[in-house]
């Protein structure tokens, strides 16, 4: 291994890195959206949307994102949908992360009990208010760390990205791989640039569970 | 129907050569599936009752292994050797890796359950007069393992998801076989992306589907 082919590398990692960390982070703020809105509708009981709601929980969790991507990228076209490797890249991984959000947070929903329920009722409390105040925070405590090892598993699968031509730091080291034999360089490096995008989300995720489970009433 | 290239299934072999793809990646994942049990529930219970020495390692590799995706696992086994000369078939780096992924995610498991589990079920046992080898047998691996069954089942369904990787070291699974087939009939069948990969969408699906199900299924079941 040598330092100046590290450096001279260093640049385009990092440049990969920003696309990789930056299309995982706008797809789970996009997933956690869909999250929320699947899981109320389960939550909730709608009839008819909750079957398609849970149809695409069991597609998103069921199949893996590469061949969701190939089908987006190759296959959707193909009828007219036609989306560039960036958009496709980040609908692809939101729709995958969506659904195990879902599932999160409809867990976090069904762990608070009826009674809390029927109590914000007897304070007055109509439907939203109750789900506003009573139900989602407490909710949220109980899915957090769920939620956060569904945004550890999306940054993760962002690795598989480069499979639709993104450059992201797979695409980055099999090029260095394939063009220059700087094998041991590159593979250096995307560990490295992997462990630094995913360690701050596991201590982020290990200090958000300390905070919010503080002062945490019996259970 | 045409249009859309689900006619390009039933030419020559293709829908056959689909499912030799699906069923290399189902026999790759079958192996290190057993593989990873057997080891994964020894150097759980090693996690656990082992060296302090080898509990510390254990636990930096089974961080190491959770933390980086299983792509790069797979690029480090199989061009990360070939630097040092050790030249694995991309099947055979693809069993060990998912192997050693699978064995790492399994020893957590086993950790877990056998952590959660109550001291006071062994001293009960022991206060009936049982043994402690029939306290094992009775108790406590019988929780244990209703426990681990249905995680194990979903470590199942990730390492068949994970098989899509394959493609990315050059494995001949069922995407590389797709698109052999799409690029073979481009003249003939433009649009044949479409039906193709959303068959392989549905093949994978089918794979999975039914041991989620029945994963979730025990696990309600057994709920303790």
């Amino acid at each position: 291994m040598r330092v100046d082919v590290i450096l001279e590398y260093l640049p385009l990692y990092l440049k990969a890195a920003l696309l990789s960390a930056g299309i995982g982070l706008s797809s789970i703020v996009l997933a956690i959206l869909i999250g929320m809105i699947a899981s109320m509708i389960l939550y909730y009981r709608i009839p008819f949307l909750k079957r398609i709601i849970s149809f695409y929980v069991e597609v998103s969790r069921n199949t893996p994102l590469m061949i969701q991507l190939f089908f987006i990228y190759y296959g959707l076209p193909k009828i007219g949908i036609a989306t560039s490797p960036l958009v496709c890249g980040i609908v692809g991984l939101s729709f995958l992360g969506g659904g195990y959000m879902c599932e999160s947070i409809r867990g976090g929903l069904e762990s608070i009990s009826e009674s809390q329920v029927e109590s914000a009722m007897a304070l007055g409390m109509n439907k939203k208010q109750t789900m506003r105040y009573v139900i989602l925070p407490q909710a949220l405590r109980a899915s957090l760390s769920g939620l956060v090892a569904n945004m550890i598993f999306m940054l993760k699968e962002t690795s598989v990205l480069s499979a639709v031509s993104l450059m992201d730091l797979m695409f980055t080291a099999k090029d260095l791989i394939g063009l220059y034999y700087k094998t041991t360089e590159a593979l250096f490096l995307l560990v490295v640039f992997y462990l630094l995008i995913l360690t701050p989300v596991i201590l982020l995720g290990h200090l958000a569970e300390r905070r919010l489970t503080y002062g945490k009433m019996g259970v | 129907m045409a249009k859309w290239g689900f006619d390009l299934l039933f030419q020559g072999q293709n829908l056959s050569r689909l499912l030799e793809g699906l069923t290399l990646a189902l026999y790759i994942s079958a192996i290190a599936v057993v593989l990873s049990l057997v080891l994964g529930i020894i150097l759980g219970i090693a996690q656990v009752k082992g060296h302090p020495l080898i509990r510390t390692i254990m636990r930096g590799y089974v961080h190491f292994i959770q933390i980086m995706p299983q792509l790069v696992l797979l690029f480090i086994a199989y061009f990360g050797l070939r630097a040092f000369a050790i030249n694995l078939s991309p099947e055979m780096a693809s069993i060990i890796v998912f192997t050693m992924w699978g064995t790492g995610e399994m020893s957590d498991l086993v950790r877990g359950a056998i952590v959660s589990m109550d001291h006071h079920q062994y001293e009960s046992g022991l206060a009936l007069g049982m043994s402690s080898r029939q306290v094992y047998i009775h108790v406590v691996i019988p929780q244990i393992a209703k426990r681990l069954i249905p995680l194990s089942m979903n470590l199942i369904t990730r390492m068949i998801k994970t098989t899509s990787l394959l493609l990315m070291i050059g494995v001949v699974d069922i995407i590389k076989v797709s698109q052999q087939i799409i690029e073979t009939n481009r003249l003939a069948s433009p649009n044949g992306a479409f039906g193709i990969y959303l068959v392989v969408f549905m093949l994978y699906f089918i794979s999975c589907y039914p041991i989620s199900i029945l994963a979730r299924y025990l696990e309600k079941k057994w709920r303790i």
